[in-house]
């Protein structure tokens, strides 16, 4: 089987072979990461997700937001609905926390930037 | 007429970086001129993540990349006037700028432009049929949705497969809107792989490759958007039409230099980059005027537009400290299947211990050859697995190698 890394913009094509649900003879990785991420791509796979909320007082309208790390892939909409139903005032700090525990997964949103109260 | 040491044009990541550079080398009367409400250019729509392996060995969002490089200029004290336009630039490096305040020319012993690129438009593509509402470009669309917080619309088409429009179809699926698809002429795609992968694999999009819009119906708003295969030449094949309902069409059809002001003040363009041509300092033909970024050439990464930005900021305080020797080297050429190479000269091959040469396939390979050579012996062969036209490929030479070049350097592909 071969899929396509997704972890860096090189994008290495991986051949693997999968045994009882498990990934095993994983080749063509140029890192580490490229074995990880084709172990957890067959296993259990996982995304980053990266959103807007609406920000009020700030100079623009939406505050990028982003998971504190990847989360299972089955639950990218429901953690998109809660980012949905959230909003916030500025200021907001970079990494500071917009959402906790997003949609059970046990993963914060964070704020993806500083934004300054617009006086 | 107020004056300045150096003046940059534009606060975007490769702005950014060549103010830093300058700043940490002792220049300290910079000017950063911002048309923007803020530094940090494009990257405060490009919300995704994905920024920074190379910089900072982190996966950053769009956003926190930019914000990385704000704070360094801030805590450098480096100036920075946004929402301020430059209107014209001239030879003798003197700046028209258009601000709150009213006009003013300043006049700059060095001027770094980083005005960044421009999106090709659906005039530009000469797109056939109807001319409604719903028809953005996938840049200015990313803009509404990330910045302004509009809904552009609720079934989606996209035309073009580079990486905005890619990132768009995951952006707009995210935002409760379908995506039917995106057809790309090429028979390949000119996004990255990771992101035809994860934005849309992940989301079954389909992706037409060799296929092009045909019609566009609707009024006021779009309704309709027709596809056809296209032939080795690029023809629509009748027969070939698939139609799709939707109210959105996005077009991810290629980025070019936004190189306006460049032209105005007589400076020409490589025809092949849309850029001015530079030598290895980021220099132009005109002493004291470096370019840099996305108006030099459209880059893939963030990362390596930072690293020019650099390089552009050092060739800019070794010309005002009188350090450049007089230029005698040798130019580049793109060879066989090699559809641009920059720099476009070496000026000074032995001033620093290497080169980095960036270029581009006309077309992908497998298992190909990338070859090196001094007029026509071969001096470098590196051995490349893939290749692709989306992916911008670097060679470092050494100084030793340099220094034996007196007429050209030509890189090329050669097939297995």
């Amino acid at each position: 089987m071969e899929l396509t890394c997704i972890v860096c913009p090189r994008g290495c094509t991986i051949n693997y072979d999968v045994e009882n649900g498990e990934a095993i003879n994983i080749t063509g990785n140029a890192c580490p990461r490229g074995k990880a991420y084709t172990e957890a791509e067959i296993k259990a796979p996982t995304r980053m997700v990266t959103s807007t909320v609406p920000i009020r007082g700030a100079h623009c309208h939406q505050l990028p937001v982003i998971t504190s790390a990847p989360i299972p892939k089955g639950s990218i909409f429901e953690v998109m609905e809660e980012i949905h139903n959230t909003s916030i005032e500025a200021p907001v700090k970079m990494g500071q926390v917009i959402i906790e525990n997003v949609a059970g997964t046990g993963i914060q949103i964070l704020a993806a930037r500083s934004l300054n109260k617009e006086s | 007429m107020r004056k300045v040491t150096c003046v940059i044009i534009g606060g975007g990541s490769a702005g950014l970086a060549a103010a830093i550079e300058l700043k940490k080398n002792g220049i300290d009367d910079l000017l950063v001129l911002e048309k923007g409400p803020e530094v940090g250019g494009i990257l405060n729509q490009c919300i995704h993540n994905g920024f920074g392996l190379h910089e900072f060995k982190e996966e950053l969002s769009g956003p926190a990349y930019a914000e990385r490089f704000a704070l360094q200029a801030e805590e450098l004290g480096i100036p920075i006037e946004c929402n301020t336009t430059v209107t014209a630039f001239y030879p003798d490096k003197s700046i028209e700028v258009s601000n709150k305040n009213g006009y003013e020319v300043i006049q700059a012993d060095a001027v770094v432009l980083a005005m960044g690129c421009q999106e090709r438009t659906s005039g530009q593509i000469q797109i056939p049929g109807m001319r409604p509402q719903g028809v953005y470009t996938a840049g200015t669309a990313q803009r509404y949705v990330n910045i302004d917080g509009y809904q552009i619309g609720k079934r989606c088409f996209i035309l073009g497969s580079g990486d905005i429009g890619l990132i768009m179809a995951r952006r707009m699926t995210l935002e409760g809107a379908k995506v039917l698809g995106v057809a790309e002429l090429m028979p390949y795609s000119n996004g990255l792989q990771r992101n035809i992968v994860q934005c849309l694999k992940d989301y079954d999009i389909p992706l037409y490759l060799s296929h092009t819009v045909t019609n566009i119906e609707g009024y006021p708003r779009l309704q309709k958007v027709t596809i056809s295969e296209v032939d080795e030449n690029r023809q629509p094949i009748k027969g070939s039409e698939k139609v799709f309902e939707v109210d959105t069409l996005l077009l991810s059809v290629g980025l070019v230099p936004d190189n306006t002001l460049t032209v105005e003040a007589g400076i020409s363009l490589d025809a092949r980059t849309r850029g001015i041509e530079v030598n290895e300092y980021c220099e132009s033909i005109m002493p004291g005027v470096f370019a840099a970024g996305n108006v030099l050439h459209v880059h893939d990464l963030v990362d390596y537009v930072t690293a020019e930005g650099r390089k552009a900021g050092r060739g800019a305080v070794r010309y005002l400290k009188g350090e450049l020797p007089e230029r005698n080297g040798f130019v580049t050429k793109a060879g066989n299947g090699i559809s641009y190479v920059l720099p476009q000269r070496v000026d000074y091959p032995s001033e620093d211990e290497s080169v980095e040469f960036s270029f581009r396939v006309r077309s992908p390979y497998k298992n190909a050859s990338i070859v090196v050579k001094n007029g026509n012996e071969e001096v470098k062969r590196i051995k490349k697995l893939a290749l692709l036209p989306a992916e911008m490929e670097k060679v470092i030479l050494p100084k030793e190698v340099l220094t034996t070049i007196h007429d050209e350097l030509v890189i090329e592909v050669e097939e297995a």
